[in-house]
């Protein structure tokens, strides 16, 4: 496959993902903001501003944060990064370089989406509505993607992409919540943080299987973390990295497969208590560290290769 | 209840006899057109147009925003073609097509045409579309256009006439597909109850052709864009999807050796074949234009060397230009030996003093063209220009005679269309593509294309046209059309 091509594919569906954790993050953000007492409401809302990177870049357009101009920032600004708008529009011109490439109910899946995104900007939905169209679009183009392309590289690709953001906004996402700083009361605010954040990551089912009725930051975090149950957890994402490393022809990415490989031994061996003992704050910038490195290491080998 | 408004007086119109009367080969389709209400058909565009705008079957706008897309318009009605009158048209596209080729393959080697004194000297060598870097190659087969796009029309006396030749890169036949393919889902009925030979396999038959320019065994063919941005990007994209080739662009190509590779995530990979949407000028910057970005450097090298092939050749347009257009009458005879079949529209070549001087006492019922013009800029249409846009013509023409010809102004045929005030009669042209491999492949019909203001002859996609699907009836009993 064409490097270019590779890349585009690549670049195609972490703008997908991307947008769709945007979504996923402004909804948790909506319910916690309407929670009474603790945290104040403005802490709430800058969690997503926090978790993107973006809180400067915010501030210096909105002269103050409450839920309509985080809505408009995150789901509407034309070319803040990870706004929905920006990352359909960056998806939708990437499946455009490529269309030859994708099968053709892939390209109009995506195509319908930025023509539709396009109708109601003129006139916003509630937030709600939006996210859940975000999502179902998102849910739409992983069906069509798995039901219609062959497997191969650009299938690999695909997924190679989706699945990098995915650690990375997963990541972004527990660092936000700042384990380390919450007392193990269980208050009933406590417990709608960790539902909320659980519900964010499509984990709360997961959750529930997984531990019953016991809900601490404990089994949240490893949950999240260390265990390939629910489909969003770090180590879920980085098995689906590994195994996708090394479906990909040829012998290049030998520095990448390495690197996934070390982390991957990291997840599968590491517990929760060595975890929180290191500080899980550390041990998650250390991980988006690492994410990021094996992003470096795909791009030099497949990408921009020669 | 659909009624259609009359023609006007004088134009040939390809459903009706007479007011009331259509032709035979449109009888079925105007019994059914005559029954079904307006608003239903109204109701079909705009199905239609959806799912064109989701399909995402555009072309992009120069000059307007960068990325702005748009649609072709479509109109359902179709354009019909008798079983006979195509047989006719069919022989005449490929014995054009084998006298162009004949000729590219002399002028960059021999010349026996110029010594012959059929073609002046000065139109060939002097000519920008004459490359000198062509001369004296061998190519495999001798063929220059692998593709080509002749552009037909229909004059009041009911012939056929060629409009011109398109030997570079004739672009539309991802509409033609396109249209058909909406035809089908829109009107199933239709294609149950009229025999219409199928089109929808053009892509196996391009590639085919494409594997045949070369003489590896099993060549690798590529589709070169010069990228997203291009007017017809979704017609690149969509031909190389079709094929299930590679669609690259300039920076994926480089060169080693004396041999093209993509770069590709498993490392180099040779190219044998390209099938090139990029002008001459772009396609290598050493050769060519030097501040293109889009082509490849050294790719002329590797071409001259006979290890890659470049479909079309480099300089076929040479063949296509309009002050060439009046030979092609001659090549025929000249390479052929043969009469030609189709008809060319006179032409005066206003290098000629006698010629000059009749266009000059006539412009205003003349069509004047620049002889590199394309997409119908750059043109006179003396009837319906105004007394000022003639003596601004007439300037241009003093300056550089050499750079115009002339035509008389053609009625082209109007075939029923759906617009503003209902189904009226519009102006038409057909563009068929011809093939040529190791033999000259040619699906039934072409693409219509579909001047939509009243009165205009203006075609061109560019210039606010539309398309229609094209229907060649077959012959009973129904003929087995091979894919091969």
């Amino acid at each position: 496959m064409l490097s270019r091509t590779a890349s585009d594919l690549y670049w195609l569906s972490r703008y997908l993902e991307r947008a769709e954790n945007s979504a996923r993050m402004l909804e948790v953000s909506h319910s916690m903001a309407m929670m009474p007492s603790g945290r104040s409401a403005e802490q709430e809302l800058a969690a997503p501003l926090r978790a993107t990177g973006s809180v400067d870049e915010f501030w210096a357009e909105h002269s103050r944060l409450n839920f309509a101009e985080l809505y408009k920032f995150l789901a509407w600004n034309s070319h803040h990064h990870a706004s929905i708008y920006h990352c359909l529009r960056r998806a939708r011109e990437n499946a455009h370089a490529v269309r030859g490439r994708i099968t053709a109910e892939m390209w109009e899946t995506i195509n319908a989406t930025w023509i539709e995104l396009n109708r109601m900007r003129n006139s916003p939905p509630d937030l709600k509505p939006f996210c859940d169209w975000v999502k179902e679009r998102s849910h739409l183009w992983r069906g069509v993607t798995y039901g219609t392309l062959a497997r191969g590289d650009a299938f690999n690709f695909l997924r190679l992409g989706t699945f990098l953001e995915r650690a990375d906004n997963s990541a972004r996402l527990l660092g936000v919540k700042q384990f380390d700083a919450i007392d193990e009361n269980n208050s009933l605010r406590d417990y709608y943080q960790w539902t909320a954040l659980l519900q964010a990551l499509g984990a709360l089912e997961a959750h529930q299987d997984a531990y019953g009725g016991r809900l601490d930051s404990g089994t949240v975090a490893e949950l999240l973390i260390l265990r390939s149950h629910a489909p969003r957890s770090l180590r879920a994402c980085v098995e689906e990295i590994n195994s996708i490393l090394s479906q990909i022809r040829g012998p290049q990415g030998r520095r990448a497969k390495g690197i996934a490989k070390t982390l991957l031994a990291e997840l599968e061996f590491g517990s929760i208590a060595e975890l929180q003992e290191q500080g899980l704050s550390v041990f998650l910038e250390s991980f988006l560290k690492t994410i990021d490195s094996i992003g470096d290491e795909i791009r030099q080998s497949y990408l921009e290769a020669l | 209840m659909s009624t259609v408004l009359p023609t006007p007086k004088g134009v040939f119109d390809e459903m009706f006899l007479d007011v009331n009367t259509p032709r035979s080969a449109y009888s079925s389709y105007h019994h059914w057109l005559a029954k079904t209400a307006e608003q239903e058909l109204r109701a079909k565009r705009n199905e239609a147009e959806l799912l064109f705008q989701r399909v995402g079957i555009t072309f992009a706008v120069y000059g307007e925003e960068e990325g702005a897309e748009r649609l072709i318009p479509f109109d359902f009605v179709p354009r019909i073609i008798p079983a006979e009158e195509w047989r006719l048209l069919e022989r005449g596209l490929r014995q054009r097509v084998a006298a162009l080729n004949a000729f590219l393959s002399d002028i960059y080697s021999e010349q026996h045409i110029i010594k012959a004194g059929i073609v002046p000297v000065d139109n060939v060598l002097c000519n920008a579309q004459y490359q000198i870097a062509m001369q004296g190659i061998k190519l495999f087969r001798s063929i220059y256009a692998h593709i080509a796009g002749i552009d037909l029309i229909r004059h009041s006396d009911g012939e056929y006439y060629v409009l011109e030749d398109n030997l570079r890169v004739p672009s539309g036949v991802s509409y033609m597909l396109e249209n058909r393919k909406m035809m089908m889902r829109l009107f199933p009925d239709l294609f149950a109850e009229h025999r219409i030979a199928p089109v929808e396999h053009y892509p196996n038959l391009l590639l085919k052709t494409l594997r045949e320019s070369s003489p590896v065994e099993d060549p690798a063919v590529v589709v070169l864009t010069p990228g997203r941005y291009n007017s017809a990007y979704f017609e690149h994209a969509f031909l190389a999807r079709e094929m299930g080739v590679t669609l690259v662009e300039g920076q994926d190509l480089f060169i080693k050796n004396e041999k093209l590779f993509m770069r590709t995530t498993t490392g180099p990979r040779q190219v044998d074949v390209i099938y090139r949407r990029l002008d001459d000028a772009f396609l290598d910057p050493l050769a060519f234009r030097s501040d293109s970005m889009l082509g490849v450097p050294g790719l002329l090298s590797v071409y001259r060397a006979g290890n890659v092939v470049l479909s079309n050749a480099i300089g076929t347009g040479v063949a296509d230009d309009k002050s060439m257009y009046p030979h092609v009458p001659d090549m025929v005879r000249f390479y052929l030996g043969e009469e030609p079949i189709l008809h060319n529209v006179p032409t005066w070549c206003l290098r000629k003093p006698k010629d000059f001087a009749y266009v000059d006492a006539h412009l205003s019922e003349l069509v004047v063209k620049e002889v590199h013009g394309a997409g119908g800029y750059g043109m006179l249409v003396g009837p319906a220009a105004t007394a000022e846009e003639i003596e601004h013509f007439r300037g241009l023409i003093h300056r550089n005679p050499h750079n115009y010809i002339a035509q008389p102004t053609l009625s082209l045929s109007t075939c029923p269309t759906l617009v503003e005030e209902g189904i009226a009669p519009r102006h038409i042209d057909l563009r068929p593509f011809v093939l040529s491999g190791k033999e000259t492949r040619i699906v039934p019909g072409g693409l219509t294309r579909v001047a939509l203001k009243e009165g205009s002859l203006v075609v061109n996609s560019s210039q606010g046209g539309g398309t229609k699907d094209t229907w060649v009836l077959m012959d009973e009993p129904k003929v087995e059309v091979s894919l091969c």
